[in-house]
């Protein structure tokens, strides 16, 4: 078991706060909203453990705005990765949750950074899993780029362009114990 | 999910991270590391919910269940794990391998490896032989039961059970009862539940239950009836006739008069305390038949859990890179 990864040698960026996240989010709520006529048949489903606090905080705005209660989900990628066996160590997976049946659903995914894409596909693969939903769109509070399939964000919080040994960083208060905020963390040289 | 449990989440994510290729037993795993497998289990046991109750995580590997010693529970369930994760299974027996021929077992288990088999599920008489083929093979190495050493999934699904049930395994009572001289069951169970802060006690006959055992952290008790009120979680083992080599007790009738749990004796038991058991069960010996179908069994239960922990451990083992 490691420690947690150090940014000691990371030079850190501010790129959003608390206010503008909020703001970002609430806007990506009514570009959904303008997408989507039926808004009962709209699932905002997370990938963890960012993704599905973004979520939540979607559809807390979709709800005061449009005045109904959006359903919201978990999709756990995990499982669905294509680099299984790859990697030096393993995060833990957790359970996915969606309201079911996904039939007639509109599928949001909703991730905190949108940067190969893979994780993206995996989603979608997840949710296949569980049945077939008329349509799944993509939400992402930062697309960084260099995507390594062909997939493209139907919600962008930020667009925000990265060198790929550049790193970012999201945190929220009530998971991370430190306020909101997005960063970019850039190398430094010794 | 309370902002708490989010927090506690975040952290555990951060600060948890798999990095085992074999299990060999649950004596070298943390505390920590027993949970992050139980709570991976929690995730795959929700896969079996699904419309496609299958995943492509292992995709492309190849599963060897080699089982030196008979076994119908832990093989189908193991193999089922490896179907439900997408891998390809490959089942070996003592009598159809070449170990029959007079080939070594690291011998066998080289030319499993050459044949590129990723994952090998190992049941063995001696205790150890998982041990000594992880140390010879790149390949992931299970142990699915040695000797009378240790059978880590097994204690792993009974942990998963227990929590499933009583939300917690620390601060349980948590009462083995039987073989436990001759259980890997046991041995394991006992690392586990003492590690996640169950008090537990073992009672049988003195001869199946000694005193070293408590050197492992437990209370022995040769009176049944004194410890049942008190009892969180009674766990039945099989009196396991094929390790015995001469007699323990002096027979049957009176095993089952002393130690074996009878309807009369399940009166003693709290009604929400659970009665566990590894399997095969010996109706009328350990247990009374009504007991083992009644509603304080979880016996089912832990068959289906087995399934989901399984899944999670070869998962665990097998998406680790390996050298």
């Amino acid at each position: 078991m490691k420690n947690p990864k150090q940014h000691a040698e990371f030079a850190a960026i501010p790129i959003l706060d608390a206010e503008a996240i909020q703001r970002v989010l609430r806007r990506i709520a009514h570009e959904i909203i303008e997408r989507n006529p039926a808004l009962d048949a709209l699932i905002l489903a997370g990938i963890p453990l960012r993704g599905a606090e973004i979520s939540k905080r979607i559809a807390g705005f979709i709800e005061t705005i449009g005045k109904i209660k959006i359903d919201t989900g978990v999709i756990d990628v995990s499982m669905h990765r294509d680099d299984v066996g790859t990697r030096a160590e393993l995060p833990v997976v957790r359970a996915s949750q969606l309201p079911l049946p996904l039939d007639n659903r509109t599928v949001v995914i909703v991730d905190d950074v949108l940067f190969t894409g893979r994780t993206c596909r995996a989603a979608m693969d997840a949710i296949s899993s569980f049945g077939r939903p008329a349509r799944i769109q993509l939400a992402a509070l930062i697309d960084r780029g260099h995507r390594e399939l062909p997939i493209r964000a139907d919600y962008v919080g930020k667009n925000l362009p990265t060198a790929a040994s550049e790193r970012v960083r999201v945190r929220f208060e009530n998971l991370d114990n430190e306020p909101d905020g997005v960063w970019l963390l850039k190398p430094q040289e010794r | 999910m309370t902002k708490r449990a989010d927090k506690n989440l975040a952290a555990s994510s951060r600060a948890l991270r798999w990095t085992r290729k074999d299990l060999l037993g649950l004596r070298e795993l943390s505390a920590e590391e027993i949970t992050f497998v139980l709570d991976t289990a929690d995730a795959f046991k929700q896969v079996g919910t699904r419309e496609i109750k299958k995943v492509p995580a292992l995709r492309g590997k190849t599963l060897v269940n080699f089982f030196i010693e008979p076994s119908t529970r832990t093989r189908t369930s193991f193999e089922l794990a490896a179907f439900r994760l997408s891998a390809d299974v490959i089942n070996i027996s003592a009598t159809t391998s070449s170990l029959a021929k007079g080939e070594t077992l690291k011998d066998t288990a080289r030319n499993l490896e050459a044949l590129h088999a990723d994952i090998l599920v190992l049941r063995h008489s001696s205790a150890g032989a998982p041990q000594f083929l992880a140390q010879h093979l790149q390949t992931s190495v299970i142990n699915a039961g040695d000797g009378a050493h240790e059978h880590p999934t097994q204690a792993l699904l009974d942990l998963y059970t227990i929590r499933e049930k009583k939300g917690t395994v620390a601060g349980l009572h948590v009462v083995i009862i039987g073989d436990i001289l001759f259980s890997r069951v046991a041995r394991s169970n006992i690392f586990g539940l003492v590690k996640l802060g169950a008090r537990v006690t073992l009672v049988g006959p003195s001869t199946l239950v000694p005193r070293e055992f408590e050197k492992l952290g437990v209370t022995i008790s040769h009176d049944i009836d004194d410890v049942l009120p008190s009892a969180d979680v009674v766990n039945l083992l099989r009196i396991q006739h094929e390790r015995q080599r001469k007699e323990y007790f002096p027979g049957i009738g009176e095993y089952v008069r002393l130690f074996g749990l009878t309807s009369a004796r399940a009166k003693r038991l709290n009604p929400d305390c659970l009665i566990m058991h590894p399997g095969p069960i010996n109706r009328g010996v350990e247990i009374d038949s009504d007991l083992a179908d009644g509603v304080q069994s979880v016996i089912l239960d832990q068959v289906t859990n087995g399934l989901a922990v399984r899944m999670a451990v070869l998962y665990l083992c097998a998406g680790i890179a390996t050298p």
